[in-house]
């Protein structure tokens, strides 16, 4: 019980005084989450808007296909990633294996069937619902598509966030892909992993008191949208 | 325009349009010409095919057979269609402002104003909430804005779908206001309605249908004063058709 309440004043102490490595870690997760979640947001709420408006053969089947890769485990993820961006992988030449980049892109492919979706679920339901409206108005497809967009944008706001935090949340892909390496791809979550192993829980605590932060304040927001989200 | 010459659109014609959907048939063996200006009133039971009717009319689905021309254009042609706009039973407003829904409509490449947004929230009486959610109106408010972003387009068809079907008599009086005003504007309507007081009061002629076939088009006056079948008598005085039920 002693340990248990050492650790958490040290890990408060840690969160108090901007511990430069803590801020690194946490400037580095926010940096690679955000950027895959920008990058899922812009390839998916498109693609969703689309796969919702218009009719092709194999529909149902992209349908089922994007609401399994919603469930992909992160690892299964990384693991693929790894064999594409290693050295005898066809990116290898890229060389960005245990990069940042590789990070990103992983997480980008771990939230795109998520943003897709659920982007793809709510411009179908106002879909029906603008349809005559719009077709009526003469409006082509992709001022169909830009208008259901832009009014279901608080919507998608939540979207947009759920990705984050499955981005921000997961440890299996980043580590595989990034391999946790100090100064330059450690994120909260492998730290947190790393730090419990060695039984440092001092700074794991301190990671994971911020994760939870992060995870609140999102979910405030998804809340607070959809609180808004009347009209 | 007050008469066919002027209306671009005019005369509609329909030769020998049929629909079967699932293996029903719809609509079968329409034969209409319609040169009259002002409002020409879709009358009939439920079922009966006057909303798909509409639809066609606008070009919102196509029929297996048969055409349907609007001034010797084919429905489905760009022109034919940009003169057109449509007021749907439940309004189906964009989740902006007031103000907002109206400039979507201006703003469209094909659209040809002939009214400025402020005077559109001012005939619609909506001035004092263009900035309120469109979806926070009243339910007669939200079908006065809809007919009004209908107008923005500066059509010279305007189909009105069962437009006061859900509103109380003030709603409705507002809503048949607006139809004067468009009709005054030189406007063909064609009304879908259940209601007959309204349609005695609005239409120039009328479109009976029957089952999804065209029972009777006449003049207005004609129609609810000596219709010519028993099953548009039947309608005109009220009287209930034979429940299947009672069929059994």
């Amino acid at each position: 019980m002693q340990d248990f309440r050492q650790s958490f004043s040290h890990a408060a102490q840690l969160i108090a005084d901007l511990d430069p490595t803590l801020i690194e870690i946490v400037l580095l997760s926010l940096k690679v989450s955000l950027t895959a979640t920008l990058l899922a947001c812009v390839i998916g709420m498109p693609l969703g808007a689309l796969l919702a408006t218009r009719r092709f053969f194999g529909k149902w089947l992209v349908s089922v296909v994007l609401n399994t890769l919603m469930g992909m485990p992160p690892v299964v993820l990384g693991l693929l990633f790894y064999m594409v961006l290693s050295a005898s992988g066809p990116l290898g030449w890229l060389q960005l294996l245990y990069t940042p980049g590789a990070m990103i892109i992983v997480q980008t492919f771990l939230v795109l069937p998520i943003v897709t979706a659920l982007t793809k679920q709510i411009i179908e339901d106002a879909w029906s619902e603008y349809q005559p409206l719009l077709q009526s108005l003469r409006v082509g497809k992709w001022g169909s598509a830009q208008t259901l967009l832009w009014d279901m944008r608080t919507s998608l706001l939540t979207v947009a966030l759920a990705g984050f935090a499955r981005a921000i949340s997961e440890v299996g892909a980043v580590i595989v892909v990034g391999g946790n390496i100090n100064h330059l791809t450690r994120v909260m979550t492998t730290a947190i992993a790393l730090e419990t192993s060695k039984g440092e829980l001092a700074l794991a605590l301190a990671l994971g008191m911020i994760l939870l932060l992060i995870a609140l304040t999102v979910n405030a927001l998804v809340f607070s949208t959809r609180q808004r989200v009347t009209v | 325009m007050n008469d066919a010459r002027q209306n671009p659109l005019l005369p509609l014609e329909l030769k020998s349009v049929a629909l079967t959907i699932g293996g029903r048939p719809l609509l079968s063996g329409l034969n209409l010409k319609v040169t009259t200006p002002g409002v020409t009133t879709i009358l009939g039971h439920n079922g009966a095919g006057k909303s798909l009717l509409l639809r066609l009319l606008h070009g919102l689905g196509t029929a297996d057979t048969g055409t349907i021309t609007w001034g010797r254009q084919s429905v489905a042609a760009t022109a034919v269609k940009a003169r057109q706009a449509m007021v749907f039973q439940q309004p189906i407003l964009l989740r902006r402002s007031v103000a907002a829904n109206l400039d979507y409509v201006l703003q469209l490449p094909h659209a040809r104003p002939i009214l400025s947004r402020k005077q559109l929230l001012n005939l619609a009486s909506l001035s004092a909430v263009a900035s309120q959610p469109a979806r926070t109106l009243s339910g007669g408010e939200q079908q006065r804005l809809a007919f009004v972003r209908a107008l923005a387009t500066g059509p010279d068809i305007m189909f009105l779908d069962e437009p006061t079907a859900n509103l109380d008599p003030d709603a409705t009086q507002w809503i048949e206001d607006l139809i004067k005003n468009a009709r005054a504007k030189s406007i063909k309507i064609f009304l879908v309605t259940h209601d007959i007081g309204q349609a005695r009061r609005l239409s120039q002629d009328v479109i009976f249908l029957n089952k999804g076939r065209i029972e009777e088009h006449t003049d207005a006056a004609s129609f609810f004063h000596r219709p010519k079948s028993a099953y548009s008598q039947q309608f005109v005085n009220g009287v209930l058709p034979a429940s299947p039920q009672s069929a059994q």
